[in-house]
């Protein structure tokens, strides 16, 4: 349990940290690093599969994503950079003090339940659910990567006038 | 046990729910296009967490992984297309800081 | 054999994008239009027990897919929507590799839509939703300029939103159900009736379709998507994409899985009358020919939100009616605006005036459809308006009848502001040499028009056979 605290914990802060600091390269590392905790966690709830995904696909591809293309758009000087990170302070100082007080106030609720849940009917198996049940699902995924290669075709081809 | 199981459910639920509202705060106090994607990807996090914690409660780790599996697969695609248009902006505007976002929220 | 209809769009994109030499874009056109108007006639002359059959593949795909007759009118609705956006997006897309594209797109658009319709699981739910989005963010910023790429960010940044607080809700059902199949949520939703995860999670999910829809308090994205997008993605927006993704969901599961509600219904009717009225007001002070149309879109969609939270079986019949009817309406006034922004170069209304002489076509069914929208009989728009009001009169809700009553004339203020200032007037000097439109808009615009009318004369037949059975599903 106390594992899982810490774990919690250092989920939250990086998560946080994301979304206040400055430089938009820093953002893009915390929101791999928040990735990365969330993978931890999402394999001690008994879940290896969609954390092997969670750590390959969102803290490396789409961190990879991010990082072309904040390389290509940031252009920053030191003095906007300074202008922006007083900007940034004066919008983000309520963050941290509302995330703090919903954290005190959630952890005061004695929350008790069971989770009484029907019998089951199919197999707790990830492979046989992906595979043999969710074909549907198999098929909407597969048409979605289409629909990505189409979007970057008509979004990224050259451009006529420069 | 079963008060064990309680309390981690209710300890995950509040880390996934501060998550969110990180997510939504900087979603909506940004400007910055990019900023905005990272905020999406928070709030995507953090159901990430839940449907994996809705599985593992209920004993039902084989559907919630084929959930999640499947959400990271989309979540993919919507966050290449998402860069993508906003790399189209950048290219007629040479800047990403525009204030496309201020209407949203009216 | 309700797989083909997600299958043969699915072939047909493997097939257009073989490298094989001619005009694929040419053959992508035939392919979807037939298929699109192939899907309205089949559904139309609704061969019964030839849905029943199974694949002919056996066992080898386990789609799980399921119609009842309100499949059956978002099928038609959504075979009519796309063959007209198909043919307009031929005449006002110039460039063959970009037709390719498009035709794609609205293949995989039309996969996204007919799936949706069909399927019977929360989850695939939100994969189809998600196939439906993925496709319109495109289909938006297909040109690239600036104003279309903003109403694509626009829409992506609410879209998520929404996908994020149904994929919440759908986890905190999963707390309560063995699966995520309509009939163990909602089994799971009448055991567990009054916990409060379950009310949370429904509110949630409810919520997320307001989105999706462009509901009022959340219909920021609607107008710059809808005026941004070029010609054929508007049509295809504001006629189906997001009557299926908010409202079609919205009433299948009212009505089926989440059970009457009544928190619900108070909601749904509150909001659909605010929706009816701030996008009227909001209609009235526009200039952009489109922007008007897509205010006009939130407002229309509020009557049919109103007449599903009226909960009785006749007003879920008139909002199902009037969903079908908007699609159509909606669908023409746009194709008008398409073709008036190809041959002017604008869609600012201000900037014209005496088009009727020289776009005949345009200007009488631009008139038949604005007669449908504000509710004047005969047109098939008087029918379901005055179903969803009677529905409320029944109900004794007095006062959101008579809001919907006085809208409607509010209604016919704002859209015949728009005749009088394209249609009627004099002509500008610099419009002289304004021509009709091509011919691929005149057809699509000319069959919208006919099927308005032939609705409306035919209603009395449509009611009892057609309309109350979609409702009595209802119990």
């Amino acid at each position: 349990m106390v594992i899982n605290i810490i774990i919690l914990i250092a989920l939250v802060t990086a998560a946080l940290w994301t979304a206040m600091t400055t430089r938009l390269l820093r953002s893009a590392v915390g929101l791999a690093i928040t990735s990365a905790i969330l993978s931890i966690l999402i394999f001690r709830l008994a879940s290896p599969i969609a954390a092997v995904f969670e750590l390959s696909v969102c803290a490396g591809l789409i961190f990879a994503i991010f990082i072309i293309s904040i390389t290509v758009t940031q252009r920053v000087t030191p003095e906007a950079f300074e202008t922006r990170k007083k900007e940034r302070m004066t919008k983000f100082w309520p963050l941290p003090i509302i995330v703090i007080i919903a954290a005190v106030v959630l952890t005061q609720i004695h929350f008790q339940t069971t989770f009484n849940l029907p019998a089951q009917t199919t197999p707790n198996d990830v492979k046989i659910i992906l595979w043999n049940l969710r074909h549907l699902d198999l098929l909407g995924q597969i048409v979605i990567l289409l629909t990505g290669a189409f979007g970057v075709v008509i979004l990224f081809k050259e451009w006529k006038n420069g | 046990m079963v008060n064990d199981m309680s309390q981690l459910f209710w300890m995950c639920s509040i880390a996934g729910f501060l998550v969110f509202i990180i997510g939504i705060y900087g979603l909506l106090v940004t400007f910055n296009l990019i900023r905005a994607i990272i905020g999406l990807e928070l709030l995507t996090k953090s159901v990430t967490l839940f449907l994996i914690l809705a599985g593992y409660v209920t004993g039902q780790t084989g559907l919630a992984q084929a959930l999640a599996i499947t959400l990271i697969v989309i979540e993919v695609v919507v966050i290449a297309i998402a860069v993508g248009i906003v790399l189209c902006v950048f290219r007629h505007n040479r800047t990403i800081d525009a204030q496309l976002l201020r209407n949203i929220k009216g | 054999m309700l797989s083909l209809f997600l299958l043969l769009p699915f072939l047909g994109i493997i097939a257009l994008n073989l490298p094989v030499k001619g005009r694929r874009d040419a053959a992508a056109f035939l392919y979807t239009l037939s298929l699109s108007i192939g899907q309205a006639i089949v559904v139309l002359f609704n061969p019964g027990d030839f849905w029943a059959k199974p694949d002919f593949w056996g066992g080898f795909f386990n789609l799980g897919l399921y119609a009842d007759n309100l499949t059956f009118v978002m099928l038609l609705s959504i075979g009519i929507v796309v063959s007209t956006a198909v043919c307009v997006g031929w005449q006002t897309i110039s460039d063959h590799r970009q037709r390719l594209n498009f035709y794609n797109l609205v293949l995989i658009a039309l996969i996204g839509m007919n799936g949706t319709v069909m399927l019977t699981d929360i989850f695939s739910l939100y994969v189809f939703l998600e196939v439906t989005a993925i496709s319109s963010f495109i289909l938006i910023a297909f040109h690239r300029d600036l104003n279309a790429l903003e109403g694509a960010f626009k829409y992506i940044v609410l879209s998520a939103l929404a996908t994020v607080l149904m994929l919440t809700s759908i986890a905190a059902l999963l707390l309560f159900s063995g699966g995520t199949s309509f009939a163990a949520v909602s089994a799971a939703v009448k055991s567990n009736s009054g916990n409060v995860i379950v009310i949370i999670a429904v509110s949630l999910f409810i919520c997320g379709l307001f989105i999706k829809g462009g509901l009022v308090p959340f219909h920021g994205w609607l107008p710059a998507a809808y005026s941004a997008a070029p010609a054929a993605v508007s049509i295809l927006l504001a006629g189906i994409v997001t009557k299926v993704a908010g409202i079609y969901v919205l009433i299948r599961l009212v009505r089926d899985v989440f059970g009457p509600i009544s928190e619900i219904s108070s909601v749904l009717m509150l909001v659909g009358t605010f929706s009816i009225i701030v996008g009227a007001l909001a209609a009235l002070k526009q200039d952009n020919f489109k922007k008007i149309l897509a205010y006009s879109s939130i407002s229309q969609v509020g009557y049919i939100v109103l007449g599903l939270g009226c909960g009785s079986p006749l007003g879920i019949a008139g909002a199902i009616f009037h969903l079908f009817n908007h699609s159509i309406f909606k669908s023409l006034l746009f194709v008008n605006s398409a073709a008036v922004e190809k041959q002017t170069g604008s869609t600012d209304i201000t900037k014209m005036g005496g088009l009727g002489s020289r776009m005949p076509y345009s200007n009488a069914t631009n008139l038949i459809a604005i007669f449908s929208t504000s509710g004047i009989p005969p047109m098939a728009g008087f029918w379901s308006k005055l179903v969803i009001i009677m529905a409320l009169w029944q109900m004794g809700h007095f006062t959101y009848a008579a809001i919907a009553i006085l809208v409607s004339v509010i209604t016919l203020a704002y859209l015949l502001a728009i005749q009088r200032k394209v249609f009627f007037g004099i002509l500008p000097q610099e419009l002289k040499h304004i021509k009709e439109a091509g011919i691929w808009i005149v057809i699509p615009a000319v069959t919208l028009a006919i099927i308005i009318i032939g609705t409306g004369l035919c209603f009395p037949l449509l009611f009892k056979s057609f309309l109350m059975p979609v409702s009595s599903f209802f119990k």
